[in-house]
Order: C-alpha cells, then sequence, then structure tokens
C-alpha cells in the first residue's frame, strides 16, 4: 500500500491572508457589524469564529458576540456510527432573535453538520437572517446547503480528507489535502 | 480515535473500567447545559422508546430518568409494579418480552431483588439500564454522587469520602464503594456493627466505628438514608439513639478540621441520619445532586443508545475530513 500523499493548500500566512478575506466577506454579506453574531462549530469552526471576531472587532472598534456550538446532539448518524462521546460545550449569546448570524466552520462537506446547526439554531431563537462561512469548500454535498462565504474552494473526492490545522488545536495553521488518507 | 463504550447494558459500577465511568462523568458534561436551555430538548434519542419498569416506589430517580429521557427526545412510557399484570402473577421476563414485542429500545428497570436487571439484561435484546436492584447496585445514584463531588474538587483522586449509615443494606452505598475506589478515591465507610455488612474490608474500604472519627478524617461525607423498618427489624435500639451516636450533625461538622462536603441519596430522614441544619446548610450539596442526576442519567441513555459496531464500520465514509 502507497503512503497517502499529502499536499499543503494553505501555509500559515495563507491562512491568515484567507481569514482576512473572510472578515471582510461576513462584514459586507452582514452589512456591517450592528447586528452581527458569529458562531463557531465546535471544534475547530469555533477557533475560527473567535479569530474572525477578533479581526472584524479590531476593524471596526466594536466588539462581535460570539457563540460556540456543538452539533453531536443533533446529528442524525447516531443510529449508525454511535454517540461521539465527547460532545463539547454549547455557550450562545442570550438573545439571538432579530440578529444577522454568521456560522463559522472549518470544512464544507456534505452539508450535515450545517443542517444540524441551523436545527440547533432553531431551538435557541429566531434570528433575523443565518450565514454561512467556511475556511474551505471541498463539494461533496448531500444535502442542499451552500455556503455564502468560502475561503478555499477544493475539488476533492471522497476517498480524500481536507485537515484544517488550527494553531490552538495543532500548533500550527494549514490547509492539506490528503489524497486517499480517507480515515 | 478509540472510545471505550460501555455496551448493551448499565447494570452496575462494578464491572466497568475506570475509562468507562470517566466517560460516562465527561459525556454528563455537556448535557448540564441542555437543562438550562429555554428548549431543554436535544433530538439525539428521536424515535427511541423507553419504557421506566419500576417494581418499588421511587419517586426522585423514575422523574430524574423520565426527565433525562425526554429531554434528549424520547417516548417513554411509565409501568409501576402497582396496578399492571405484575399484581396478577406475571414474571419479570414475561412482562419485559411483552414490552418487547411492542418494540421497545430501551428498558430502566428498579426492582426489589439483587439481580434483577442482570437476569433482564441476559434474556431481552433492548438496552438495560439499572434503576437500583435490592442490595445490590444503582450505579446512576453513585454517578451522580461522584459528579457532584468532582464539581466541588475538580477530581475524585486522593479525596476521602465516607459512606456513611446502613451499608448493610445500601446498594447506593455498594455503587459508591466501586466507583469511588475505581476512580482512585480513598474510601470509608461508617455505622453501627449491625448495618456493616461482613468483610466490607475486602472491598478495598476504611471502617470507622464512631462518626465523629469519620467526619475528622473525610473531605466528602455521604450519608445513607437510614430504612426505618430496619429499626423494626431490630438493626438499631430506636431513631433517636441512633441521631444521637451517628447523626450528622451541625455540632460535629464544626468541630472538624476542614469543610466537609455533605452528599444524601434522599429521600433525607431530618434529625435521623441527618441534622436539617446540615441538610438546609452550606456544607451540603444534596439539591447540585438532584441536578446532576438528569444530566448523568442523560449521559448514560446517550451512550448506550449509541449505534452498533458493525454500522459504524460500514459508515465510516461518512464521516472523514470534517464536516
Amino acid at each position: 500500500m502507497t503512503p497517502p500523499e499529502r499536499k499543503v493548500l494553505l501555509d500559515a500566512s495563507g491562512v491568515a491572508k484567507t481569514l482576512e478575506r473572510i472578515s471582510r466577506d461576513i462584514v459586507g454579506l452582514a452589512g456591517g457589524t450592528n447586528n452581527l453574531v458569529l458562531i463557531g462549530i465546535q471544534r475547530r469552526g469555533s477557533d475560527l469564529a473567535q479569530r474572525l471576531a477578533h479581526m472584524i472587532g479590531e476593524k471596526r472598534g466594536q466588539d462581535v458576540p460570539l457563540g460556540v456550538m456543538d452539533i453531536t446532539l443533533y446529528r442524525d448518524d447516531l443510529q449508525t456510527v454511535g454517540p461521539r462521546p465527547v460532545v463539547g460545550e454549547t455557550r450562545l449569546p442570550q438573545d439571538l432573535d432579530h440578529k444577522w448570524i454568521v456560522i463559522v466552520d472549518d470544512v464544507l462537506y456534505t452539508g450535515r453538520t450545517i443542517r444540524a446547526a441551523l436545527d440547533q439554531l432553531a431551538d435557541f431563537g429566531r434570528p433575523a437572517r443565518i450565514g454561512l462561512a467556511v475556511l474551505v469548500d471541498r463539494g461533496g454535498r448531500e444535502l442542499p446547503i451552500q455556503a455564502d462565504v468560502v475561503g478555499l474552494a477544493v475539488k476533492a473526492t471522497p476517498a480524500d480528507r481536507v485537515d484544517v490545522l488550527v494553531q490552538e488545536q495543532d500548533g500550527r495553521d494549514a490547509v492539506e489535502l490528503v489524497r486517499g488518507g480517507e480515515s | 480515535m478509540t472510545v471505550p463504550s460501555l455496551g448493551k447494558d448499565l447494570l452496575g459500577l462494578e464491572p466497568l473500567s475506570r475509562e468507562q465511568i470517566q466517560l460516562i462523568l465527561d459525556t454528563a458534561e455537556p448535557f448540564k447545559e441542555v437543562s438550562e436551555r429555554a428548549i431543554k430538548k436535544v433530538p439525539a434519542l428521536r424515535g427511541k422508546t423507553i419504557v421506566n419498569l419500576f417494581f418499588e416506589a421511587s419517586t426522585r430517580t423514575r422523574i430524574s430518568f423520565e426527565f433525562a429521557e425526554k429531554r434528549l427526545s424520547a417516548d417513554t412510557v411509565n409501568v409501576a409494579a402497582q396496578g399492571s399484570s405484575v399484581q396478577k402473577g406475571e414474571n419479570l421476563v414475561d412482562t419485559a418480552r411483552n414490552l418487547e414485542s411492542m418494540r421497545i429500545d430501551m428498558v430502566v428497570i428498579r426492582h426489589p431483588s439483587s439481580g434483577a436487571a442482570q437476569f433482564l439484561a441476559e434474556r431481552i435484546r433492548s438496552n438495560v439500564i439499572n434503576g437500583g436492584d435490592g442490595m445490590h447496585e444503582h450505579p446512576t445514584q453513585a454517578l451522580l454522587d461522584m459528579l457532584t463531588i468532582r464539581d466541588r474538587f475538580n477530581r475524585i483522586e486522593g479525596l476521602r469520602v465516607c459512606i456513611c449509615g446502613d451499608i448493610a443494606h445500601s446498594r447506593v452505598a455498594r455503587s459508591n464503594i466501586w466507583g469511588l475506589t475505581k476512580l482512585g478515591a480513598e474510601v470509608a465507610v461508617c455505622g453501627p456493627q449491625s448495618l456493616m455488612p461482613g468483610a466490607i474490608e475486602e472491598l478495598g474500604v476504611t471502617v470507622f466505628r464512631r462518626i465523629e472519627e469519620a467526619i475528622e478524617w473525610a473531605d466528602v461525607l455521604n450519608v445513607m438514608r437510614l430504612q426505618l423498618e430496619r429499626m423494626e427489624a431490630g438493626y438499631i435500639p430506636s431513631l433517636r439513639e441512633y441521631y444521637r451516636v451517628f447523626g450528622v450533625t451541625l455540632e460535629r461538622l464544626e468541630r472538624a478540621p476542614r469543610d466537609v462536603l455533605i452528599l444524601h441519596p434522599g429521600p433525607m430522614n431530618r434529625g435521623v441520619e441527618i441534622d436539617s441544619r446540615v441538610a438546609d446548610g452550606p456544607h451540603s450539596v444534596i439539591l447540585d445532586q438532584v441536578t446532576n442526576g438528569v444530566a448523568v442519567r442523560m449521559a448514560v441513555l446517550y451512550l448506550l443508545a449509541g449505534g452498533r459496531p458493525e454500522l459504524a464500520e460500514a459508515a465510516k465514509g461518512d464521516r472523514g475530513g470534517g464536516a
């Protein structure tokens, strides 16, 4: 068996530049920061959301409310893949009604995580609008879900794996494509 | 990543490993937050049917399980021995098999006979959770006790926990001893000789004959309920005598060298095993135990309801590369 081939799609400075652009696009999407709330999906999505909130806050001189969400309990595959025992923390701002929410995640793939996130958000309030920003869109959707802001679009097959590495969890920032590395 | 699984049933803490117990406690953490939400419900167990089969009186445990089930979106049915065909003499297995024919997924059973949960688990396909069987085990109670202790001290390892009162007849005491010792706590028991099982030291616990010694030694006291029928059976001379010698009173706690955390599984006999001023005082985490009970039971239900390993294998492609 040949070892899977690993290709760097973005290095640390590439990730930084991409996040910079995503942060601008989010502000554009939400028409400013007045009602904007960023919600990161555990775990790497929440790290990225935190950085984006910080970047936007610095630039606009206004704190951007931040939430984190673990969607494990809203997944549709408990029956088949078993529970993911590591259920992460969910901590959302008090009031989501009438807000402009942007969900942030690292990789958009089947769309099932985002479906679960939308269900979960509906149990917490009634935002004015919900958008989606992702660092990488790798294709392969199984649901009619698209991102509003995409950092990097990659054509990956189901046999490939896209690894998003973040400083907070992995000690460095990078996006890597592992051909035939499906875990 | 290999995650320890709980297997099909939760029958007691004796058969569980330290890792499995820790998995349940860790999984309970995020479930606490679910109960604080405006909409206290997640869809994790949608479509699962759970029967709460209670052959013995229970308020707290039954309601706690029912809240846990409902907050996970399971459908629940409560069967009490009174008013069911059990009264007509139907045996346990027939009752359970009939329920299973209605396509249920899980059974929570409380039964006056030790071993009833295991007996059932070996005979039906559904997941079985022991909600207390005779004098054997009451695993979810011990788990919520441990979660409450961990909340306060951020650890269990190395803590000194003394279980007080009727140890001989207490399934709560037994499950606590198994769980706490597996997680590395030092465990002691304290109570009258007549309510102490023989050879208790073999479980790796210290025995205190005097409550004052126990209080001086312990970080935590878990005060067991004195079952009043024990007095009629002659195990103790009188309730007043019991309180005088073994009661956890404010005066006794005030003489302790450190603040002792007080737990009680309920229902309490105020003025028998515990002083009202202690039960309602700053040392007590008795109501936190009740809150944690729902979270722990949600964790157990969630972990047991999870899919089967062979299906996990087949569905693996679904999880590669994030969302």
